[in-house]
């Protein structure tokens, strides 16, 4: 049996007056791929901050590797939060510091590793996500986009995380960066055994890596399921998404 | 969550070679130990890494095996491995799929080198700071050909808030600085008997010289820093590109309303610094000297020419000129990272404080050589 690494119940969350999710519920599997998918607003972005602990849910309950998020410790939280990767949309790397910083941060607050090893996990690491060699020495303004998604994907992946949430990691990429990005994160979980989560609109990485997914709308979940069973689905939005129906564009 | 066995290794020393037996979890948590006990271990000619008894395996524990491997090897020793788990050697495949490449690190330049950079950039500066001048001087003249340009409502709004807004701050500063003109001049004078010159003192000193000085520093480091804040944060989010495509000159929209309401605001604030300034020097000459209001009052026509009320209200526009052109020209060099802007908003107010200062000085010297 598959255990469940991520388990949201009945959620609701509010900002003020305003009700984003209404009673939401998906379980994330472990080592799979999973998307979080929905219109602009629909909150998909919200309940993955909620997952990594940036926002707090109305009520409800979130369990992330067996923690209840509504629970936890000061100290459970930090170890929860070395337990994961985030990549960030715009990927939010420090701009005082060089890519090579970026990534060692991370291992000089949290681990007693030699400056000769961490030398070697940069390397290994900047070598991993497919930037060049000396990307180490670059600051994040002399990167272009898609160096940036992947300077950004090497901090997440510095502390060997075994869940990985990507906050539309393939969103301005072109097409043949993002088909090189999906492809990089199905190896990586294929051979690190990582659970990844992703907010994504782009229908062509779902198509490609995406095992799972639940797609968001009127604040509820529409579908949760394989691309299959979520197809079987008989919903305006799934038509909407999936360019079906009313509104869709022929094969 | 299960307890982890932390990293080990045992060197078992067979005749001509040794066998290294990692076991534990060789994960990043728990390398510290075994780090230490490979940095001491010295070369055989032939050594076995024994992988059998490895419970897990992460990137950091294959990069210390790669880096103690890679040392043994250039010492000239012979390495195999053994009894290794078939997701421990994909792990290995991954990160080390591409042959290393040793990059060198960027090399810092020598200081004479960034002497010399530095002094290239400051002249250059100058000449991109001129550059800017002349541009918003043609934009200028353009824009009073076509009054209906002008942006009266933005000027305005920064009179309003570079002006009104100020208020507080420069009565609180203008009145202590009579305080302490006051305070250093009643000791001295009452050496003399001479205390009724403390008027002339103040009057003198505080119109003519620190009224002006003091507000320009205010407003330097006030409304200065914002100009240059405000612009550079535009910039970063790329919204001057957006006005300029939409055929919004920067210049008529962010820098003249600026400088002309800073222009308009400065003499008034320096008027306003005086009257708080002297009165700051009465409490004191009251409170020290027994010197009522009135006998101070009295005394201050006689000996506060106007000239000296007016060279000081002169220099508003001057200062207001400088402060507001260097801080809205540093505002445009920010660059697309979150540092530059500080590092910006700090140059803009040093630039311009000095600058105020300097202009300070020249105008001592003309006016001491005009006899003024």
């Amino acid at each position: 049996m598959n255990p469940s690494i991520i388990e949201v119940r009945n959620l609701i969350t509010s900002f003020g007056e305003t009700l984003i999710h209404d009673h939401i519920n998906c379980t994330v599997k472990k080592n799979e791929i999973y998307a979080l998918l929905g219109g602009s607003g629909s909150g998909k972005s919200t309940l993955m901050r909620e997952m990594i602990l940036l926002e707090r849910p109305e009520s409800g309950s979130i369990h992330v590797l067996g923690h209840d998020l509504s629970t936890l410790t000061p100290l459970e939280a930090a170890e929860l939060r070395r337990s994961w990767g985030v990549l960030f949309q715009s990927g939010a790397l420090y701009s005082s510091l060089t890519v090579g910083e970026n990534i060692a941060l991370l291992y000089n607050e949290y681990t007693d590793l030699s400056p000769k090893l961490i030398d070697e996990l940069i390397r290994l690491k900047i070598d991993l996500v497919g930037l060049p060699p000396h990307a180490k020495y670059l600051y994040p303004s002399q990167l272009s986009g898609g160096m940036v998604k992947r300077a950004a994907l090497a901090r997440a992946l510095a502390l060997d995380p075994k869940l990985l949430f990507l906050d539309e990691p393939t969103s301005g990429l072109d097409p043949l960066s993002s088909r090189q990005f999906d492809a990089l994160i199905q190896q990586l979980r294929d051979l690190l055994g990582l659970t990844v989560i992703m907010v994504t609109h782009d229908l062509d990485t779902i198509h490609r890596i995406v095992d799972r997914f639940t797609l968001l709308g009127e604040k509820k979940v529409i579908a949760e399921g394989t691309l299959d069973e979520v197809l079987r689905v008989d919903h305006p939005i799934v038509d909407y998404f999936f360019q079906r129906g009313a509104y869709g564009i022929t094969r | 969550m299960q307890s982890v066995v932390p990293a080990s290794l045992t060197i078992i020393s067979e005749s001509s070679q040794i066998r290294i037996e990692c076991s534990g979890a060789w994960t990043i948590g728990y390398l510290s130990h075994v780090t230490d006990e490979l940095e001491a271990l010295l070369p055989l000619s032939k050594i076995i890494w024994d992988f059998t008894a490895l419970s897990d395996i992460d990137s950091s524990g294959v990069a210390l095996w790669q880096l103690t491997n890679r040392r043994f090897e250039q010492q000239g020793s012979i390495c195999t491995t053994i009894g290794e788990h078939k997701e421990h050697s994909h792990l290995y495949r991954l990160l080390y799929s591409k042959p290393i490449q040793e990059v060198l690190s960027p090399h810092s330049p020598s200081f004479v080198y960034r002497l010399g950079e530095e002094t290239y950039r400051s002249v250059t500066g100058i000449g991109t700071f001129l550059a800017f001048l002349g541009e918003a001087f043609i934009l200028l003249i353009y824009t009073l050909r076509h009054p209906h340009l002008i942006r009266y409502r933005a000027i305005g709004a920064h009179i309003l808030e570079t002006g009104a807004n100020a208020l507080p701050i420069i009565a609180i500063s203008a009145f202590l600085i009579g305080v302490v003109v006051a305070y250093q001049s009643v000791v001295q004078l009452q050496k003399f008997g001479a205390d009724i010159f403390i008027v002339d003192m103040i009057g003198i000193s505080l119109t003519r010289e620190l009224a002006p000085l003091i507000t320009a520093i205010v407003v330097a480091g006030r409304s200065g820093s914002a100009f240059t804040a405000q612009i550079g944060t535009m910039k970063m989010t790329q919204e001057i590109d957006a006005m300029k495509t939409m055929g919004f000159d920067p210049f008529t929209f962010l820098v003249w309303p600026r400088v002309i309401a800073l222009m308009i605001v400065m003499p008034l604030l320096i008027f306003f610094a005086d009257m708080v300034g002297i009165f700051g020097g009465m409490v004191i000459a009251a409170t020290q000297s027994h010197l009522s209001f009135t006998e101070f009052v009295h005394r201050l026509q006689g000996a506060l020419a106007l000239k000296h009320y007016l060279i000081g209200i002169i220099k508003g526009p001057f200062f207001a000129f400088l402060i507001a052109f260097v801080s809205t020209y540093r505002g445009f060099q920010v660059s697309m990272n979150t540092e530059s802007i500080g590092q910006y908003t700090t140059k803009s107010v040093v630039n311009s404080i000095f600058l105020v200062i300097a202009c300070d000085a020249l105008f001592s010297i003309l006016l001491t050589e005009l006899k003024l």
